[in-house]
């Protein structure tokens, strides 16, 4: 998957997880939880469906990594390089 | 004859919210149950194929957010939209009121049954890997569940909880509900009963496996109690709340009154864990109806519990006779020939599907009833078209469920 390929998905898995929100304008370089309303619940739904869709296992120690848009999709760009 | 009881001793009902099968709402309900319209259809259940059910149609969008309703259980979106319906249905205005002194109690059959059968057919995919069980799973499936979830959509502080009592559940979610009030644990109490049962194969498999499932080729048919040619249950979902509260702070907002709780029981066959026990049955009417100060021969209306099962709709009638035979006043109905078993929630709807006959007199029919079966005789039994009585004074509503739980409750046209 490209960069831009993986910033959909995740727009995309988001977009499921808190459907009420407007996610047209999120800024990839601020935190994601600062600007809609995500809470730890709704952040372990993105790291379970990252499993379960890519087998891609994010340990607890490297959450904070995927606390805004772009640094998502750079901790994940390497782990879905083959999908 | 007028109460004696001091205006703050006397509960009554001043708001109603349910989802039925056939209504979203009282009139709707009501307006189905007397035209004999069913709630009954086919549905396709996981592992089991088609099956027939009452399944509900209201818009859980009314008073949920998408996020909501994808965080919590089908059983508290229920419970969410009846409770909205019945704050409104009371006109009450939650932003007035102390939220700390409202209790949520909730009668239920079964609960978290439908996440665990979900969660374990989604882990299957994945060899049953644990790490792929939901982290939603806890929540979803504590009891407390569905009342739980009224309390966080609407901002009450007070105390919440189910009641498991099987399928009576929904009569003692009303009878806790009268409890707590006249303790003084509450000023105003949301009560009555919740089921997302058909969301779950198991319950359609487990009545099946006792032999106790209905079928039939017209799902509307399905559902005979008293019927000799019934075959079993139709399992249904569903959810109906009350506003309760006491007489006295009904008064002083104006409130309308749909009816006082004048009597009650509850009490235990003690004899096994399916078939039930029509002398305990006695014994919890008698019971209801000694609490209540009134005899036999007050009652107006019985709304009978009968499921379409021949040992528990015989063991009621008997029951009913015993109690009632001597006395031919009472009009006798049953709600489910209409709208399938609701479980948790059934006692509750189908004592409110027939609290509008204190204004309109009308009792509502027990539909698919065409050949009686003798042992099931009851005097005035209500047959596929509704009547018009002289005059409603009382309500008596039976619920009955596993592990052999009787309730009873009586409702008393409001009068001050």
């Amino acid at each position: 998957m490209t960069k831009e390929q993986i910033k959909d998905t995740l727009l995309e898995i988001i977009a499921q997880i808190i459907p009420d929100e407007d996610l047209g304008n999120l800024k990839g370089d601020i935190p994601i939880r600062e600007q809609v309303e995500l809470d730890s619940m709704d952040f372990l739904d993105i790291i379970m469906e990252l499993r379960k869709r890519y087998g891609i296992e994010v340990p607890e120690d490297d959450y904070m990594q995927l606390a805004t848009l772009d640094g998502s999709v750079a901790y994940l760009a390497p782990r879905m390089r083959e999908h | 004859m007028v109460s004696e009881k001091p205006e703050e001793r006397r509960i009554v009902i001043s708001g109603v919210g349910l989802a039925a099968p056939n209504g979203n709402n009282l009139p709707e309900f009501r307006s189905s149950l007397l035209a004999g319209r069913s709630g009954i259809q086919k549905l396709n259940v996981r592992y089991m194929g088609e099956v027939l059910a009452g399944i509900c149609h209201f818009d859980p969008l009314k008073y949920q957010r998408k996020k909501e309703l994808r965080r919590g259980t089908r059983a508290g979106s229920i419970a969410i939209y009846c409770a909205q319906e019945a704050i409104a249905d009371a006109k009450l205005d939650l932003a007035g009121l102390d939220r700390s002194r409202i209790g949520v109690y909730l009668g239920i059959t079964e609960h978290g049954t439908v996440e665990t059968e979900s969660e374990i057919y989604q882990i299957k995919q994945f060899d049953y890997d644990v790490k792929y069980w939901s982290h939603h799973h806890n929540p979803r499936v504590v009891a407390n569940n569905p009342a739980g979830e009224v309390t966080l959509n609407l901002g009450i502080t007070g105390p919440h909880y189910t009641i498991g009592a099987a399928c009576a559940g929904g009569n003692i979610g009303l009878i806790h509900s009268l409890q707590m009030l006249l303790l003084s644990e509450v000023d105003l109490a949301l009560g009555g009963g919740i089921s997302e049962s058909t969301g779950s194969f198991g319950i359609f498999a487990g009545f099946k496996s006792e032999g106790a499932l209905a079928s039939h080729p017209d799902p509307e048919k399905a559902c005979r109690p008293f019927d000799k040619d019934r075959n079993g249950v139709v399992v249904a979902e569903g959810g109906c709340i009350f506003v309760l509260e006491r007489l006295s702070d009904a008064l002083k907002r104006g409130a309308n009154i749909y009816g006082e709780v004048v009597g009650y029981a509850i009490n235990s066959d003690a004899t096994d864990f399916i078939f039930p026990s029509a002398e305990r049955q006695v014994e919890c009417m008698k019971l209801a109806l000694s609490k209540a100060s009134i005899s036999p021969e007050d009652i107006d209306i019985i709304n009978t519990h009968g499921t379409g099962t021949i040992e528990g709709d015989v063991a009621e009638c008997r029951a009913i006779r015993e109690v009632f035979g001597e006395y031919p006043n009472a009009y006798m109905n049953n709600t489910k020939s209409l709208i399938g078993h609701a479980m948790g929630a059934a006692g509750a709807l189908e004592l409110a599907g027939n609290l509008p006959s204190f204004e309109d007199h009308l009792v509502h029919p027990t539909i698919n009833l065409d050949h009686l079966d003798p042992e099931c005789s009851l005097n005035n039994l209500v047959i596929n078209e509704p009547i018009r009585i002289d005059k409603v004074d009382y309500i008596f509503n039976n619920s009955f469920g596993m592990l052999g739980i009787n309730s009873v409750v009586i409702l008393k046209r409001f009068e001050e």
